[in-house]
């Protein structure tokens, strides 16, 4: 591609992808939907945050993180944090034996606030960590790993064995942490009450607004030269670091990204769902999230969006109507995104309905560069 | 947390410690070195692993529901009957699955850990649905109950004693299988080097395959030992799954003696540390040891050089 074909980042055929995304988003499904489904539609979209981290380091960089759960987890939890803390104030609770503290803590017999969950009454500092905790660990696991060049399966498993430790430490910290239920009855914030159906989708349209901008990110970074580097090193990480670049770093610096996005969209589910629980963190979820960006395509910033709305909307329809063939159904999909169609949706559509769009209105369909056959 | 004990009960607290790290230990190899030969040697990343251990344990069962209503004069052998059951029905299956999807996948390591994630989801729901949500146990011969008391204060479980011996002939038997037989010298020819080993004349498609079922059936003998000590339910292999492949990462993919040392010091480590501790603190500890060690030496702690 040529520096003329695009338009400071964005090539023409992102554009108009994009605003066929921000129109379906923002126009097409409010109006078609009633407000449970759009609701339902809203929290998809906050894994979709996951799934777009995820096409930055795995479809791009080639670090396939199992661990995604442990951010979303985190920016989830800092969130639910600050809402618990708003819900018990002083008289909402004055039935425990110490008031003030969220319920969870007065059955674990805590008598007192523990000191880390105390900077959450700011929503300034809130917002902070909501970025900030994830983005330090991941610098604290992307460090230890990338310097002493530990990479691919490795990676992948040590993430994962991160996420099942902190699943543990979680449901084993009641006291702190709501064990297995999580924190749950959150109200309000800034005493405005998010239960209601309009904070529901005034919620909905932050969410996705917050998503457009994250995927613009995620394009600007894509197609700059940090973008370029990301690929080359994926293919051929020796000739990157022999022609001068500290491989680590880079690595680093994606990951730290990723694991910032999923933690927006944690932060997003606690807000749209009113809980946070254990059971976004573990391992299991952490997977689910990177099959929803592999059918979406591991190369495609809009294909991750589109994957996490078809799998999440199947899964809950399907385990609505036939719980037992969902699962059957689930891992028939993780089969045949890998053996079939190893680029997700996107990738059907270069090959069979961009060809057939071109022609319909006289473009000329390009091949996409930089995308191999298939990524590892 | 001492001063409760005397001397003597906490010797012998140590001893039983000890020995249900021991337990612990064996459990852990068993899972560990069909995946060893797998992920170790073939580099394929088996999600499905702890399925493949659960097809185990519920073909013990079945086998023991058989010998119950067939042939209750039997029943104290059933286990060796199932054992073999358990192998050839994970090792069938794992050749299937060879055949099926991993063979297509060699290059690409990432997509075995997606495709076989799949297939473990695929086995969970089947085992639901054939078996039921519920856990099922088996009832063990009346040889098999009951504890040898050593000294006043220490006594073992007779099944534990029976897992440990099982794990002793098991790893023997991988290890000449794989260092000594020529058989075994063909499956680590093809695993270093398949375009060579493929170019003298080795039968690299029927090697990968037979070394992926033989992988799939220790661990369904391995399901069948977690009969004698817990019950199972369908889901029981995802908990496995994260041990098991950090046992393995931990120990160095590629060695045998590293699987081994390293299901050592993990077992070890964690039952001490329940004692003193909660248990899910214990794992987090543990595991979190593991994690920053491999952090600090990514090979793990045994490793053949090998030229990459």
């Amino acid at each position: 591609m040529t520096p003329f074909d695009r338009s400071f980042f964005l090539a023409r055929k992102d554009i108009v992808g994009i605003v066929i995304l921000s129109a379906l988003l923002i126009v097409i499904l409010p109006l078609a939907l009633d407000s449970f489904r759009l609701q339902m539609v809203g929290k998809y979209l906050t894994y979709a945050f996951v799934a777009l981290g995820l096409v930055l380091c795995w479809g791009y960089a080639g670090i396939l993180s199992l661990g995604q759960g442990i951010f979303f987890g985190l920016g989830g939890y800092c969130m639910a944090m600050y809402l618990k803390l708003e819900a018990s104030s002083v008289e909402n609770t004055k039935i425990q034996s110490t008031p003030g503290i969220p319920d969870f803590m007065d059955w674990n017999q805590l008598t007192e606030l523990p000191y880390f969950w105390r900077p959450f009454h700011s929503f300034g500092f809130t917002t902070l960590a909501i970025v900030a905790v994830p983005a330090i660990f991941a610098g604290i696991i992307g460090f230890a790993m990338f310097k002493r060049r530990v990479g691919g399966v490795y990676f992948s498993i040590i993430t994962q064995a991160i996420a099942s430790i902190l699943t543990i430490l979680i449901i084993g910290q009641q006291g702190y942490t709501g064990g297995i239920n999580g924190i749950t009855d959150l109200r309000t914030l800034h005493g405005w009450d998010i239960r209601t159906d309009a904070a529901k989708s005034i919620l909905y349209f932050v969410c996705v607004g917050l998503l457009l901008a994250s995927i613009l990110l995620a394009y600007y970074v894509k197609s700059s030269k940090l973008g370029r580097i990301l690929v080359a090193m994926r293919d051929k990480e020796d000739r990157v670091r022999f022609s001068g670049y500290d491989v680590a770093n880079f690595k680093v610096f994606i990951f730290c990204l990723s694991a910032i996005l999923s933690a927006i969209g944690g932060a997003m589910f606690t807000l749209q769902v009113g809980f946070m629980s254990p059971s976004f963190v573990g391992t299991v979820p952490s997977i689910e999230m990177v099959i929803y960006c592999a059918v979406g395509g591991r190369l495609s910033l809009l294909g991750a969006v589109y994957g996490t709305l078809l799998v999440s909307w199947a899964k809950t329809s399907l385990s609505e109507s036939f719980p037992e063939l969902w699962l059957f159904g689930l891992g028939g999909l993780f089969i045949a995104v890998v053996l079939v169609f190893p680029n997700g949706l996107a990738g059907l559509y270069q090959t069979y309905v961009a060809p057939h769009l071109g022609k319909v209105f006289g473009l000329k369909p390009k091949t996409p560069s930089g995308a191999p056959a298939v990524a590892e | 947390m001492f001063m409760d004990y005397s001397l003597g009960d906490l010797g012998s607290i140590f001893v039983m410690q000890a020995f249900a790290g021991l337990i612990l230990f064996s459990i852990f190899v068993l899972m560990a070195l069909g995946l060893a030969i797998i992920f170790g040697q073939m580099g394929v990343i088996n999600m499905a692993h702890g399925e493949f251990m659960i097809l185990g344990a519920y073909m013990t069962y079945l086998t023991s529901n058989l010998f119950q209503t067939y042939l209750p004069s039997l029943y104290s052998i059933y286990f060796f009957v199932a054992m073999a059951v358990a192998f050839l029905a994970s090792g069938a299956l794992g050749l299937l699955v060879e055949w099926s999807m991993i063979r297509f996948l060699y290059k690409r390591p990432l997509d075995t850990l997606l495709a076989t994630w799949g297939l473990s989801l695929i086995l969970q729901q089947s085992y639901r649905s054939i078996f039921g949500a519920r856990e099922v146990g088996v009832e063990l011969p009346p040889w098999m109950m009951g504890s040898l008391p050593v000294t006043g204060t220490i006594e073992v479980q007779i099944n534990g004693l029976f897992v440990m011996g099982l794990t002793v002939v098991i790893t023997l038997s991988v290890y000449l299988l794989l260092y000594r037989s020529s058989w075994g010298k063909q499956v680590r020819a093809v695993m270093q080097n398949r375009v060579m080993a493929g170019a003298v004349g080795i039968n690299t498609e029927k090697t990968d395959r037979y070394t992926f079922g033989l992988g799939c059936g220790i661990a369904g003998i391995a399901g069948s030992a977690f009969t004698m000590i817990g019950s199972t339910g369908p889901t029981a292999g995802q908990l496995y799954i994260v041990d098991t492949f950090l046992v393995v990462v931990f120990g160095g993919a590629q060695s045998l003696l590293g699987v081994i040392a390293s299901a050592f010091t993990i077992s070890q480590a964690q039952s001490t540390l329940e004692f003193f501790l909660s248990g899910s603190m214990a794992k987090v500890l543990t595991l979190l040891g593991v994690v920053v060690i491999l952090m600090i030496r990514p090979q793990g702690l045994f490793t053949i050089k090998v030229r990459r």
